[in-house]
């Protein structure tokens, strides 16, 4: 094989390693956005905020002096509980007053935890300390890390415990039976709020747990952190199939890895325009996602 | 007082660009979160008009060819962006107009011609309250006279009921793009008075918060009024300097207060301070003898 063959390869490949690390990430917090999508039709601005929360909750816990194994629960905790509170405070009283009402107050309240986080913690980057020493594992010109190990493992572990929450629990019954039919969920006998609630719970501690992830990967967090990420974990959704569960994970990865590899091959002072170049044109090809299937609308 | 002109300079832009949002938010009720890009794109047009080929003509003159060139170049844009995404509805809409506000942006950060990310320097400085008050008024008239008329009735239609509208007989896809590339020529509009009276740009001042800002303006005056957006702009232009004056803890929670602001509206008064109601010598007459003064 002739060298710059082998060195497109090697490229390539590390770049997909970058890509599949970065898209865990991006499908973690996706399926926060997509299970509240599915169970109220709100697209939730503020669930980048969540993942914000756990990785500074995270950042606290582990300065202080507690071991991972302790602030990465508390982190997965601390933001399911905030998305509680801002659902039971925020979401549930407007969840009647219309779709663009609901849709403004939940980029009030995206608003609302950056500049909170900017006033408490300051807007400058906090570095996260390195609490799992990196070893980089070579072979030929790629390279992965134990960190970026650890992120794709544990995201696979944290899908599996949702696959089977919502398939096999009675919650998560409730969940899907509230998500097809939110009326008909609640003349069975089932407390929708309480679920919505439960759903809410869910997808911040998804998000809180891809916050502090990233906060072992890269080492600086900010209270910023939320935005960009939040946007295009949205993007994912969308792509995936927005409400579908199996979908916000493909959607996740698809994103990392299209990003990875258009900004290492070709543009990358575009990376953030890239995930939006993908909603545009999956939004005008199939609305639906990849996933997804048409449904007529009535009138 | 030079303070004073520089808020008044910066409540007639908003102004305009909140007039603009809110023929497309308001009065046709499509969800535009881009609207920062398209004044990014009239601001960048019309500045690099009066920077790289400017006529020999008075400089009011250019001013005025630099305003046609932002508005025409935001109302192409608005065209290219809207004819793809109009046929998206509600929050699908808000995401892709917020994706292409933000594409813009970076387009703009990339392009070294208009100073990517180091800005756009030395841009004369054409602009000034006189001019950006006669746009305001021209167009406050020409919303007036657009909402009263045949073409307005049909977009608010749209915003009514669409399915209603279209069965009807009336082209909603067709009313839907001239309301979007309108509304969009209006931020492009207020961009080069704006960037004439600043004589400097940067990317930074477009960005996906000043969509918000600006749609803030419009519901906090009332979705749809044209004098709730007039409202709106001046009272959101002038609260973070009142805050500011509210001594240093306000000033630096400023952005805090605004995002519960929002928040209490939506839950309060969703429909905003006018409703779709308008701010008239009549209406006002009207208020005064309901209540036994007049």
């Amino acid at each position: 094989m002739n060298e710059e063959l082998l060195y497109f390869f090697y490229d390539l490949g590390q770049y997909l390693i970058n890509g599949i690390t970065q898209g865990s990430i991006y499908a973690l917090i996706a399926l926060g956005y997509t299970m509240v999508y599915g169970i109220i039709k709100l697209i939730n601005f503020a669930h980048g905020e969540f993942y914000m929360i756990g990785a500074f909750v995270g950042y606290y816990l582990v300065i202080s002096g507690a071991s991972l194994w302790i602030a990465f629960p508390a982190a997965m905790l601390g933001a399911g509980v905030v998305a509680v509170i801002i659902e039971r405070l925020v979401y549930r009283p407007i969840r009647h007053a219309g779709r663009i009402a609901a849709l403004i107050s939940a980029l009030g309240t995206s608003l609302f935890f950056q500049y909170l986080g900017q006033g408490t913690v300051g807007a400058d980057p906090k570095t996260f300390p390195p609490v799992i020493e990196e070893i980089s594992y070579e072979w030929g010109e790629m390279m992965i890390s134990n960190i970026q190990i650890i992120i794709i493992i544990t995201t696979i572990v944290l899908m599996l415990v949702l696959r089977w929450l919502v398939s096999s629990t009675r919650i998560g019954m409730a969940m899907r039976a509230v998500s097809f039919n939110h009326d008909a969920a609640e003349l069975m006998g089932i407390d929708t709020n309480k679920i919505i609630s439960f759903t809410f719970f869910v997808g911040a501690a998804l998000a809180g747990a891809a916050g502090v992830l990233v906060g072992l990967y890269y080492n600086t967090i900010e209270p910023m952190m939320g935005l960009m990420p939040g946007l295009k974990a949205f993007v994912a959704a969308v792509l995936g199939g927005i409400g579908i569960i199996p979908g916000a994970a493909l959607g996740g990865l698809v994103l990392g890895i299209v990003e990875n590899l258009v900004t290492g091959f070709w543009a990358s002072n575009y990376r953030d325009a890239i995930a939006f170049g993908i909603l545009i044109i999956i939004l005008l090809i199939k609305p639906t996602g990849l996933m997804g299937k048409n449904i007529r609308e009535k009138v | 007082m030079d303070y004073l002109a520089h808020l008044a300079l910066n409540a007639g832009v908003f102004m305009i660009l909140a007039l603009g949002l809110n023929l497309i938010n308001g009065v046709c009720g499509q969800f535009s979160l881009g609207h920062a890009g398209f004044w990014a794109v009239g601001a960048y047009a019309g500045a690099a008009y009066s920077l790289f080929a400017p006529l020999p003509i008075p400089d009011w003159a250019n001013l005025l060819i630099s305003c046609g060139v932002g508005f025409t170049a935001a109302a192409i844009a608005g065209l290219i962006i809207g004819i793809p995404c109009l046929r998206l509805r509600g929050d699908y809409l808000a995401i892709a107009t917020l994706g292409f506000g933000e594409i813009i942006r970076i387009m703009i950060n990339n392009m070294e011609v208009l100073g990517g990310s180091r800005g756009l320097t030395g841009i004369p400085a054409w602009s000034n309250l006189f001019w950006i008050y006669l746009f305001v008024v021209l167009t406050v008239l020409f919303m007036i006279n657009l909402v009263r008329g045949t073409h307005g009735r049909a977009i608010i239609s749209i915003r009514e009921d669409e399915i209603a509208a279209d069965s009807m007989g009336i082209n909603t896809f067709k009313y839907k793009t001239i309301a979007f590339a309108i509304g969009a020529g209006l931020a492009g509009l207020a961009g080069p008075l704006f960037a004439h009276a600043q004589q400097f740009l940067h990317p930074n001042n477009f960005t996906f918060i000043w969509s918000v800002i600006i749609l803030l303006m419009v519901i906090l005056g009332g979705l749809g009024s044209i004098s709730g957006a007039i409202v709106g702009a001046l009272i959101l232009t002038a609260l973070p300097e009142v805050l500011r004056f509210m001594g240093e803890t306000v000033a630096q929670w400023r952005m805090v207060i605004y995002s519960v602001m929002l928040i209490a509206l939506m839950l309060l008064r969703p429909e905003g301070i006018f409703g779709k109601r308008e701010l008239t010598l009549h209406w006002l007459q009207k208020l005064l003898r309901d209540r036994g003064v007049g």
